[in-house]
């Protein structure tokens, strides 16, 4: 049949969001369509949103899942502010996001699902389709389910999988609609159904019946084209922040010839770094399921103690468990990496929900002067780059380091310039191995001048046998030592060393150089206050960004740095904990703004925030 | 082992330089006596042996060893030697720990521990008292008693650490007591043989907050009333009297006549190992010591251990090359 000639229309930017059930296969959809945008060349930001529970019951508000896909033809920082696309499989997920789009907005619906039992289900009297609440947005409806199952009718797939391909359908309507090569999802398909070779022909079916679907009907009159951004030279993949976490961490062990241990205890979000990184054994890395968190830490901090880069991944009620073990490990100067994939609390909160509450928990949460490092990747990406960071403090200072991400950057995603890996940072470490003092003694606590380290002297070194332990230790000998000067002199050292890492000065982005105001963020607010102040300096107003990647210790020239500015305004996913680290360390007059909806920050939102800030000081 | 047949290792050589300092009189001494002469036996150079501890009396015992020693933190001493042996299979790890440490605090790594069969010698110093805390009860204190924190009596019913122990299945599990040297010994060469997690509990006096705990079976007037000695391949009995299973029944009994049993330490159902342990309570009166069980299977270590060695030798290329394939694994795109 000849297709009437479908007008093409270019697009410099698209937000699309996929929502359905937590069965509808949603964070998949997004994820292929995210792999297949990224194939174009055009720059892409993701934001999964799902439910703590597994599988709510069907068509129900709490059991809503989506996966929002912002790409573009040129450099973008967030996910994207509101849909542009919105599909919903249900009616249940049209009303958990028709708040979110602005007029004028695409919505997709399934209308098989829009029953009067599903429409009941989540509180629609009569259906939204019908009743004119939806005139401000262009509505398509189709027939997802029963087109799906109509075009499977003589594959001989049961009725049940036939419904569950419903979203190659739309993910074939939609790659048909922007214009998307779509060869990489039929080899994915092969792959996820490598057993079943009646799904991967049922759901390439599916997929080829929605992208015919777009290219025949006449419901949908354009297709959409954005163009590749311009985006530095290299090789790219797009990655997750739990990705990029996990093979910067393998990337750890290669550059350091350290065997990796991974205690962990499966929390959300940070599971999916112990799924990652138990495939990489052939790297040495050894991953152990504990059986608390309490444990995980304890078997990363024993294996750190024989000399492997020990690591535990947790989210904040995790790190809550450890801190007596991060005391110990600060006590026993020893190498160790703890990573908190924030999410909102407190207590259980909302496992899937993001916020940078931990911080404090992170600066101070631990009994005693137990001072630690603290760093926070900015980006999916940027954990990458992070993970290796925090390696190299651990290992080259001897002390734990928190690394602290947080649920929208470990889930988030975005392409990634992928290094070179010679250029990665050389991260060899050299172990003890002859005493250290004239007379044939080895003191395990006398230090290294420069990096005010101890010496690694793992077990199974002959003639450097020697016992650390919790209690205090004297200077220099380790031995146990209750000595009033001795403490005072061991606390202000743990401090001091802690104090002297050297971190990278932090960079001021204020193209005008006439910003009086700085806006200070750190770890994953960094794409969302970036896009804001572009749109600003796009409107004619000057203003200065300064982002942390250090919080411990902070870098030298950030007092400096604030003092410079009349303002200095922080946006933080809790209730002001930097700003107040700067208030007190400072005495800058810093002033927070905060949102602690378990949402990352939009763009809009900051833009009028700092725009008042801007104007009126 | 060449370097074995070299070793002239002797008690002194594992004395640290360290002072001593358990009450005078405390059952801590002799266990400690008795390890540092147990240890050349091993023929295992000291920088290979590294005992961790945790917290109470008994968890200062690695200052007081000339090797590598870690003491750590209340009840976390299972755990991180876990990780500890895990990633260094070529270290002979020890775990010292007490009644609280390993029962109250420390319960949940304690039976993880046991239940991986990690390659862990663990010693409970078992003196049913909280020493270092000043005399509280602990978690195999007898119910009824009274101490500081309970001066009407404790209303909990104690773990027996065996039954904890075998509950978790532990492949080596064995009791001694602090006084009997050559006893306590001749347990530690057996622990120390075997691969995976040996759980040793060592009858242990606190001479100051719980004297006297365990006079009914270290009394020679009382002893051999008590005390069921097991010997592996003999009859088991106390006093004049039998250990036998009556038909029927779940548990051993101890009477006059009948067909004592044989014991077998190697039998592999924990059942019967289990049942020899609830031949006592918290009142002695028929109180086993020695190896209780001893059963081979696969070790934590040993299996994980495996499972990235074949991993790598299945890899090709340099770890740099891995890891560039590893980045470009999966959909990249280039721009020129």
């Amino acid at each position: 049949m000849a297709a009437p000639a479908k007008r093409v229309e270019r697009l410099d930017r698209v937000v699309i969001r996929f929502a359905g059930d937590s069965g509808d296969g949603m964070q998949l959809t997004g994820d292929r369509f995210t792999s297949e945008t990224a194939q174009l060349g055009n720059d892409i930001s993701t934001l999964p949103n799902f439910p703590a529970e597994i599988r709510a019951p069907a068509g129900t508000l709490p059991g809503v899942s989506s996966f929002q896909v912002h790409f573009a033809d040129y450099d973008i920082l967030t996910p994207g502010d509101a849909p542009n696309v919105l599909v919903a499989m249900n009616p249940a997920a049209l009303k958990a996001n028709v708040a979110d789009l602005p007029a004028g907005a695409d919505i997709i619906v399934n209308t098989d699902e829009f029953t009067r039992r599903n429409l009941a289900k989540v509180g629609y009297a009569v259906s939204p389709l019908e009743d004119g609440s939806l005139d401000e947005f262009a509505i398509h409806p189709v027939a997802l389910t029963s087109l799906t199952l109509g075009a499977l009718a003589e594959s001989g797939v049961s009725k049940k999988d036939g419904e569950r391909a419903k979203n190659m359908f739309a993910l074939g309507l939609l790659s048909w609609m922007y214009s998307r090569p779509f060869e990489s999802t039929l080899r994915f398909l092969e792959r996820k159904f490598a057993k079943r070779p009646d799904l991967v022909a049922a759901n390439k079916t599916a997929f080829q019946a929605g992208w015919n679907y777009g290219e025949t009907t006449e419901a949908f009159s354009v297709r959409y084209e954005i163009k590749p951004a311009k985006m530095p030279p290299g090789t790219y993949r797009n990655i997750t922040g739990n990705q990029a976490l996990a093979l910067g961490l393998v990337a750890s062990a290669v550059r350091s010839g350290l065997p990796v241990f991974l205690g962990a205890y499966p929390i959300t979000p940070a599971s999916d770094i112990l799924h990652e990184l138990s495939k990489h054994k052939r790297f040495g890395v050894t991953t152990m399921q504990a059986e608390d968190e309490i444990a995980a830490i304890g078997a990363a901090l024993g294996a750190a103690y024989g000399g492997a880069l020990g690591v535990t991944t947790t989210s904040g009620p995790g790190v809550a468990l450890k801190g007596e073990t991060i005391s110990l490990a600060i006590a026993l100067e020893l190498p160790l990496v703890i990573v908190d994939v924030q999410r909102a609390g407190p207590s259980t909160g909302m496992p899937t929900k993001t916020e940078q509450a931990d911080l404090n928990m992170a600066l101070f949460g631990r009994h005693g002067e137990a001072p630690l490092a603290v760093i926070a990747p900015k980006s999916p990406s940027d954990c990458f780059h992070a993970a290796l960071e925090a390696a190299r403090i651990a290992l080259t200072y001897r002390t734990p380091v928190i690394l602290l991400s947080d649920n929208y950057v470990a889930n988030g995603s975005e392409p990634w310039l992928l290094p070179s890996v010679s250029e990665l940072p050389d991260l060899r470490v050299d172990f003890a191995t002859a005493p250290n003092t004239d007379d044939g003694k080895f003191l395990p606590y006398l230090r290294d001048p420069e990096t005010m380290a101890r010496p690694w002297a793992v077990p199974g070194t002959p003639g450097l046998e020697h016992r650390i332990g919790g209690l205090e230790k004297a200077d220099k000998t380790g031995d146990i030592s209750y000595d009033p000067a001795n403490h005072e002199f061991m606390v202000r050292t743990r401090q001091a060393r802690i104090d002297a890492i050297p971190v990278p000065d932090v960079d001021v982005e204020d193209p005008s150089e006439a910003a009086r105001v700085l806006v200070l963020g750190w770890g994953s607010t960094y794409g969302p206050i970036g896009a804001a102040c572009r749109a600003l300096r796009q409107r004619g107003l000057t203003i200065a960004q300064a982002h942390l990647r250090h919080l411990s210790p902070l870098p030298a020239n950030l007092g400096e740095v604030l003092r410079a500015y009349d303002k200095v305004v922080v946006p933080e996913m809790n209730l002001g904990q930097l700003a107040a680290v700067i208030r007190s360390r400072y005495l800058v007059d810093a002033v927070p703004f905060n949102q602690i909806s378990g949402l990352p920050f939009t763009a809009a939102t900051l833009e009028s925030m700092l725009e008042d800030v801007v104007k009126n000081g | 082992m060449a370097e074995t047949v070299a070793l002239k290792l002797t008690a002194k050589d594992f004395k640290s330089d360290q002072e001593v300092r358990w009450c005078p009189g405390c059952g801590d001494y002799s266990i400690l006596a008795a390890m540092q002469r147990f240890m050349p036996e091993l023929g295992i150079p000291r920088e290979k042996i590294v005992f961790v501890s945790g917290i109470g009396c008994s968890s200062r015992f690695p200052y007081y060893m000339n090797t590598y020693g870690m003491h750590s933190i209340h009840g976390r001493a299972p755990a991180i030697a876990t990780g500890l042996s895990a990633s260094r299979p070529d270290l002979n790890v020890w775990v010292v720990t007490g009644d609280g440490d390993a029962l109250s605090i420390g319960g949940n790594h304690l039976i993880h521990a046991l239940r991986r069969n990690v390659n862990l010698k663990i010693l409970l110093f078992n003196n049913r008292i909280y020493g270092l805390t000043k005399g509280q009860y602990s978690p195999t204190s007898e119910i009824g008693k009274i101490t500081k924190s309970t001066p009407t009596g404790s209303a909990d019913t104690p773990f027996n650490p065996l039954s904890l122990a075998l509950g978790a299945e532990a492949t080596f599990v064995a009791r001694t007591i602090d006084s009997d040297a050559k006893h306590l010994q001749s347990v530690l060469r057996a622990a120390a043989e075997h691969e995976g997690s040996a759980f040793v509990e060592i009858y242990q006096n606190c001479n100051i907050f719980n004297d006297g705990a365990f006079d009914l079976i270290k009394d020679s007037t009382t002893r051999d009333a008590h005390l069921i000695r097991l010997e592996q391949g003999e009859p088991i009995t106390v006093g004049n009297l039998n250990v036998v299973h009556p038909e029927g029944s779940f548990g051993l009994k101890v009477q006059e006549g009948g067909t004592p049993l044989i014991h077998d330490a190697t039998v592999d159902d924990p059942a019967y190992a289990f049942a020899l342990s609830r031949l006592s309570g918290s009142d002695l009166s028929t109180t086993p010591i020695g190896v209780f069980r001893s059963v081979k299977r696969p070790s934590y270590d040993e299996i994980v251990r495996k499972q990235v060695l074949d991993a790598k030798a299945q890899a090709t290329g340099t770890p740099e090359e891995m890891l560039d394939g590893l980045l470009n694994a999966g959909d990249t795109w280039t721009i020129l």
